[in-house]
């Protein structure tokens, strides 16, 4: 089988894989980081999203080989387990931002990246369309872009206090 | 996925002497390649990785004439300055695909390769008349789409980038199914040099095709009015849980009117 090396979280991991072995699948069974989650494998509703080479991408399309050599980071990825939450997670918790927590890896996976491509100051309907590529079936989106805005000011240094 | 034997070739000429296995297959963004494979409606023994091969990337404004390399992703040609420039419609039209996640992954040579009935840059490169370039030759975008998932493509052709002559009068509105964000219904007008062209993608049996009563009538007139009363057929078109071939018939002359309004404000 052919092996697969890539970073992620910062660490070098290495590992022979199956060529059919999805990104997705590399993460949560062969390195346990099961935050990223599957929910449609269908690429349409965002819950794999995780950050390549700097980029969010849906880690259900893509097969860990084309991933060689690259930089990939997992929700695991945003903070240590003794560090304060990053950011955008502190946000999510702040402003309700999640109910089931199925789609919230995604979602702030996606968030970040926004923030990366769009800074730091973002209104609701940029969010929103930003956010097209992420379904979620609890909480009808109204805390989840709640938590966008606050989450990318507080990116940028601003803290904003929950409402 | 059935299984497969991945390739990851380092340049051009590799990548054309592994298509000499003619159960093996390219994969760009793999955006469509890896559903339809995960689905199992696609089984080929071999996948081609194009991501390592250099020169496919890249947006450029030679002479005249925007050139896109094949690899290049849709949020890329999105953001393109040369194309917000020199072809407003195109970088509009790119930042409708998908979500910004595909738009990552996705790219042009992938889209007009698969020539997939609902794929945007199919109309767009009918409506604009793009050159699609390959390892062999330069295929005009009349001659390259010929039906359903069918191009002018042979076996061992590869598209190399696709080629655009700048347009301010164009523009395209689209229909877009509410989870993928495909096109149920796509027109690409565009008008130059006192020609129209109409591209349909989306509603389409056999892929895109052009709408010559529309172009005619826009000949005239290049207004949404000139296209009131004029009606697409619904015989050949899609029918499926998210919308009738009549429903479809509808949408081609509300986006119609729609795209040409969006152009004469540019």
């Amino acid at each position: 089988m052919p092996v697969v090396s890539m970073t992620v979280n910062g660490k070098a991991v290495s590992a022979d894989v199956d060529p059919r072995t999805l990104l997705v699948q590399f993460l949560r069974e062969n390195l346990r980081l099961t935050g990223t989650h599957v929910g449609c494998d269908t690429s349409q509703c965002g819950c794999c999203v995780v950050h390549v080479d700097g980029r969010a991408v849906k880690s259900c399309t893509l097969l860990a080989l084309t991933a060689e050599g690259a930089k990939v980071t997992t929700i695991e990825g945003l903070a240590g387990a003794n560090d304060p939450l990053h950011p955008m997670q502190e946000a999510f918790r702040e402003n309700h931002g999640l109910q089931c927590g199925f789609c919230t890896p995604g979602m702030i996976m996606t968030a970040i990246d926004m923030v990366n491509r769009k800074g730091n100051d973002l209104d609701e309907r940029t969010i929103r369309e930003e956010l097209e590529g992420n379904l979620c079936r609890c909480t009808g989106y109204h805390n989840i872009v709640k938590s966008i805005a606050a989450g990318a000011k507080a990116m940028g240094g601003t803290r904003v206090a929950a409402e | 996925m059935y299984a497969f034997t991945y390739h990851r070739p380092g340049t051009l000429d590799e990548a054309v002497k592994l298509l000499a296995d003619e159960d093996a297959k390219l994969l760009a963004g793999g955006h469509t390649l890896l559903p339809t494979m995960k689905l199992r409606l696609a089984s080929p023994s071999h996948i081609v990785d194009l991501s390592r091969v250099p020169g496919l990337r890249g947006i450029e404004f030679k002479g005249g004439t925007i050139e896109i390399g094949a690899m290049t992703q849709h949020g890329e040609v999105a953001n393109s300055k040369v194309v917000q420039e020199q072809l407003p419609a195109l970088a509009h039209m790119a930042k409708l695909i998908g979500d910004p996640a595909v738009r990552h992954m996705g790219t042009i040579g992938g889209s007009i390769a698969n020539n997939d009935p609902t794929a945007d840059y199919p109309a767009a490169s009918m409506a604009l008349e793009a050159a699609i370039v390959t390892n062999k030759r330069s295929i005009p975008a009349d001659a390259f789409f010929k039906g359903l998932f069918e191009t002018a493509l042979e076996p061992e052709e590869i598209i190399t980038k696709v080629q655009f002559k700048p347009l301010k009068v164009a523009a395209y509105q689209k229909f877009r199914n509410q989870a993928s964000r495909y096109a149920l219904v796509g027109v690409f007008v565009a008008k130059r040099d006192g020609n129209v062209r109409v591209a349909v993608t989306g509603a389409g049996g056999n892929g895109v095709f052009r709408v010559k009563s529309f172009e005619d009538a826009l000949k005239k007139d290049f207004s949404p009015k000139a296209l009131e009363g004029l009606t697409v057929s619904a015989e050949g078109l899609n029918s499926d849980i998210h919308g009738s071939a009549e429903y479809r018939a509808h949408l081609i002359g509300v986006m119609a009117r729609r795209a040409v309004a969006d152009a004469l404000a540019r």
